[in-house]
């Protein structure tokens, strides 16, 4: 490593990634100037990544507590109680930078690490779901991040036997030089048997499992808090190579020793690795930590103590264990062939003191490290105004309309994508992708059914983020509720541009106001999370570009009995039913983007006390087994929305005509929000009635029959010419 | 009927055939370790999918040597039942306890999606409670499915009527140069073959991923019942 031998000083610490000031701090709290290593550990702490600096400030307005909240954001995963003494536990997290790098190995990692948050608590996983944002399908390279990004996903998710059932995928120009990949891990354990990371018994061992440390990864966390330059591939030596087969066997060998009586605590080495890991359960424990570096298994020669505190390398764990039970664990992970290393113990000093070859390489106190960690207020430039939506007209006729939108980039069939998912694996998944709004898997030896899902309209939260932020958790919460399932809590993956510039911070901060409105208004907590910032590339010319605001939002509900799910697919017969109000809301919409070729006006509003009403009536009825299909109404309004129901099973319906005193796109390809098609049994009166006495507009949008989408004109679209032009995006962009 | 399964490290789909497994028997099959050098009283093995030690190596080509497998091969010697689906389906042909091979799909992607099966000899212990010409759907998951083997040995195969499953569109229709009804481009369609005693199974599809409504059918019970209905004496 040359930086060895170069001097610690500001420039040093610079280069880290640590400003002026915060080195002086770095100075203040250390008395004297900082090891090589105690910079590294200062550097990565301090790091965006590590340290949420410019938005702690805000995600502290967040709501985060239920009755059924366990555990909120501050554990490695939120965990909810799904009823039975049982507890879901689930986190969304970003991998971006890693997988614009080296796609491949950049989504696998992220896959692997959020395995590792989730089910270092005492989970075993029970479901993968990722939340995917591409550059312009025009743009060379996305077809090659797509590809190595499905592949590792793929890789890594299918290895570990853990079903991918959801997720969305969009593709934008903005994300062109920074794709996004979200990925998202539920796992289910017992509420008397959740593992935290909160160190605590002075001596007790600190034990070291999973793989051995190389040199991969060392800084990522720092690298994923700067933008990219025209330099950025070069950085590929620090991102971090998965092995999801040693995963699989951490997984087991964890939950086989969680199963006996020997863990104090738990956390798994994720970014900055074997150093937030150690300062994080020492700190949270208050209590000091010893570390012997020379046992830390090591996969190369001559490694430093820097290199080591630094690495990435993934699937390794560190456990504060019962001194008695040390042989007992050693035996469990013998057993699965994995590297078992006593390699420190717990003090009561309040330092964490590194030892390597008979130096002390680091010595620093954790209360400071923590607690005087930046915190900035980072200013906000009002936002523009929306632009006017502008001249609308219809320049193509519904018909042609319909087949382009279904066929467009956003609306496409994902099969492609989740057909290289394994999404049955383990047996339990009930609703598969494209099955339903969201995916259910069913909690193995119970009745219980988690509904899962992801996320996000960034195009909406470019224009107004606040509302943009207020539909992203109306819509996770509402693709739950149609799917019959009762909205519990959730996740969010906050992915923005640089926050020292003051329209970034301002769209960060519109967002949030938005997402923790909505969490309230429907009692949707924040459980848990991960900010991913700077995410723009500088251009050419000196400027920089950032990727959309994207808050993606995972959310879980839960199915009392499983059995009374519904999906999206239309039935043979009955009465398709709209719920909620229709406006004709254009602005921002798919139609104004895919048919005018604009991306102008404002988002569509979020009325968080209709969207309330609306939703808990449709899931009222559908426990009450008089719903035999429900989809939300999103991307491409209701005509998209009843098309895409007509493609899932081949089953058609003959459309109503719209509105009156509405033009015809505006009703059949307007965005408002809190709207549903429901399918239900004969001519659908008794429904109609009962969302009249509950306040709630609704009215007959088809007869259900055939297998033709029949539109209000006569013009008969059959569901195969409809699948023709949904199906053909994904292999004619990737496989030609 | 008393079934085992056996768990390599990185297999992944036990808990899935114990499902099944238990969905006909009543009863949950045993687990075995993929280091222990005797088998227990068992009428039925089950080699279940997934990626024993990682498929670094060829697929299954190391699972092949694990210390179970010796045991397996002294069972299967002894005219034992034996099921391998997926990774156990590889896991058999690296041992040679079946003919032939599978090599990375046609298309080179991983596939996870439903295909059809038509029932090729239904007079088998995995078979019996289909007619020849049945046709039922399955899920199926994996990179390395594609199965191949030389003239002779498929000479062999089909004069021996040793094909178990073909894959097949939903009507029954098989051809082989078809990738929407045999996705990852097997010879002559192949799905499932049959060891010379028929008491030997290897396939890839997995039925036991579909042996409950609440899932989306039982298509794939029928394997399992026959199996009952042939082992339980």
């Amino acid at each position: 490593m040359s930086s060895k031998q170069k001097a610690v000083n500001a420039d040093l610490a610079r280069e880290f990634g640590l400003s002026a000031e915060e080195y002086d701090r770095v100075l203040a709290i250390m008395g004297r100037t900082p090891s090589l290593t105690e910079l590294g550990v200062f550097s990565v702490m301090w790091s965006e990544h590590c340290s949420y600096k410019s938005s702690r400030k805000w995600l502290r307005t967040l709501p985060t507590t239920a009755p059924w909240v366990i555990h909120g954001p501050g554990e490695n995963a939120g965990v909810v109680d799904i009823g039975q003494g049982l507890a879901a536990i689930f986190k969304m997290e970003s991998h971006n930078h890693p997988s614009f790098i080296e796609p491949y190995q950049g989504a696998a990692t992220g896959v692997g690490g959020i395995l590792r948050d989730v089910f270092t608590m005492g989970a075993r996983p029970v479901a993968n779901l990722n939340a995917l944002r591409f550059g312009s399908p025009e743009t060379p390279r996305t077809r090659q991040i797509v590809d190595g990004v499905v592949r590792g996903i793929g890789g890594y998710g299918n290895c570990v036997g853990v079903p991918t059932v959801g997720g969305e995928v969009n593709f934008h120009p903005a994300y062109d030089g920074n794709p996004l990949v979200n990925a998202m891990t539920v796992g289910v354990a017992r509420q008397d048997k959740i593992f935290l990371s909160a160190a605590a018994g002075i001596g007790n061992p600190v034990v070291y499992v999973g793989s051995k440390t190389g040199r991969d990864g060392i800084h990522g966390a720092t690298m994923s808090s700067a933008e990219f330059d025209e330099n950025a591939l070069a950085k590929r030596p620090t991102v971090q190579v998965g092995d999801p087969f040693v995963e699989k066997l951490l997984i087991e060998a964890c939950l086989e020793l969680m199963a006996t009586d020997a863990i104090v605590a738990i956390q798994d080495m994720g970014a900055a690795g074997l150093t937030s890991s150690s300062v994080e359960m020492a700190g949270k424990g208050g209590v000091g930590i010893d570390l012997d570096l020379d046992a830390v298994p090591q996969r190369e020669p001559n490694m430093t103590a820097y290199e080591m505190m630094l690495s990435e390398s993934q699937e390794r764990m560190l456990i504060v264990i019962k001194p008695e039970r040390t042989e007992v664990a050693r035996a469990i992970f013998e057993k699965w062939e994995l590297d078992f290393a006593v390699i420190g113990h717990l003090t009561d000093t309040g330092n964490i003191v590194v030892r390597h070859k008979g130096q002390v390489e680091a010595e620093i106190p954790l209360d400071p490290l923590a607690e005087q960690a930046p915190i900035y207020d980072r200013p906000t430039a009002p936002l523009p105004a929306p632009e006017p939506v502008g001249d609308i007209h219809d320049p193509l006729g519904l018909e042609q309309t319909l087949i382009r939108l279904v066929g467009c980039p956003d609306v496409a069939s994902r099969a492609w994508i989740w057909n290289q998912y394994d999404s049955t694996v383990g047996g339990q998944t009930v609703r598969r992708p494209g099955g339903a709004d969201a995916a259910i898997v069913k909690v193995e030896d119970t009745s219980i059914g988690l509904a899962l899902t992801t996320d996000c309209t960034p195009r909406y939260c470019r224009a107004n983020p606040k509302k943009g932020g207020a539909q992203a958790v109306a819509e996770a919460w509402r693709n739950i509720t149609a799917t019959g399932a009762r909205p519990l809590a959730v996740t969010d993956n906050l992915n923005f541009g640089n926050p020292e510039k003051p329209e970034i911070m301002a769209q960060f901060v519109g967002a949030i106001e938005g997402i923790g409105e909505a969490c309230r208004a429907l009692d949707f907590p924040i459980v848990s999370g991960n900010v991913s910032l700077y995410n723009e590339t500088r251009n050419p010319d000196g400027t920089t570009s950032a990727i959309l605001p994207t808050p993606a939002l995972g959310g879980l509900g839960v199915l009392d009995d499983v059995t009374k799910n519904v999906g999206l697919g239309m039935p043979e017969n009955g009465t398709l039913i709209l719920v909620g109000d229709t406006k004709g809301h254009l602005g921002q919409s798919l139609w104004l983007r895919e048919i005018l070729g604009r991306e102008t006006g404002d988002s569509p509003d979020v009325d968080l006390a209709a969207e309330r009403r609306n939703g808990d009536f449709v899931r009222e009825q559908i426990a009450a087994g008089v719903v035999k299909a429900c989809h939300d109404v999103s991307d491409g309004g209701i005509l998209i929305a009843a098309a895409e129901m007509v493609m899932a099973t081949g089953n058609g319906c003959t459309l109503e005509p719209p509105q009156s005193g509405m033009r015809p796109e505006a009703f059949w390809f307007g965005e408002d929000q809190a709207r549903y098609l429901v399918a239900v049994e004969g001519d659908g009166k008794a429904f109609l009635a009962a969302a009249e006495k509950a306040g709630v507009p609704a009215r007959v949008a088809a007869a259900i029959g055939g297998d033709c989408l029949v539109l209000p004109s006569g013009a008969r679209v059959s569901a195969a010419r409809m699948n023709v032009a949904h199906e053909a995006f994904f292999p004619a962009l990737m496989d030609r | 009927m008393k079934a085992g399964i056996v768990v390599f490290p990185g297999t992944n789909r036990e808990r899935d055939m114990a499902i099944a497994l238990k969905a006909v028997t009543g009863h949950a099959p045993k687990i075995l370790w993929h280091r222990d050098t005797e088998l227990p009283e068992l009428d039925l093995v089950v080699l279940p999918g997934g990626f024993s030690y990682g498929d670094y190596l060829r697929c299954g080509a190391m699972a092949a040597h694990s210390p179970i497998m010796r045991e397996i091969r002294a069972f299967a010697e002894k005219g034992g039942h034996i099921l391998g689906v997926c990774n156990g389906f590889q896991i058999l042909t690296e041992t040679g306890l079946l003919p032939g091979a599978l090599l990375r799909n046609a298309g080179l992607r991983f596939l996870s999606q439903d295909c059809h099966l038509r029932v090729e000899n239904a007079e088998t212990p995995f078979t019996l409670r289909w007619k020849k010409g049945d046709v039922f759907r399955t899920p199926l998951a994996h990179g390395d499915g594609n199965y191949v083997a030389d003239a002779e040995t498929l000479k062999t195969l089909q004069g021996e009527n040793r094909v178990a499953f073909r894959y097949s569109a939903p009507n029954g229709t098989v051809d082989a140069a078809d990738r929407d009804s045999n996705p990852n481009g097997s010879l002559e369609a192949i799905a499932g073959i049959l060891s010379a005693n028929s008491r030997i199974c290897g396939m890839m599809p997995h039925p036991e991923d579909l042996v409950d409504p609440l899932m989306g059918g039982e298509d794939g019970k029928p394997l399992f019942e026959s199996l009952v209905e042939a082992l339980v004496r």
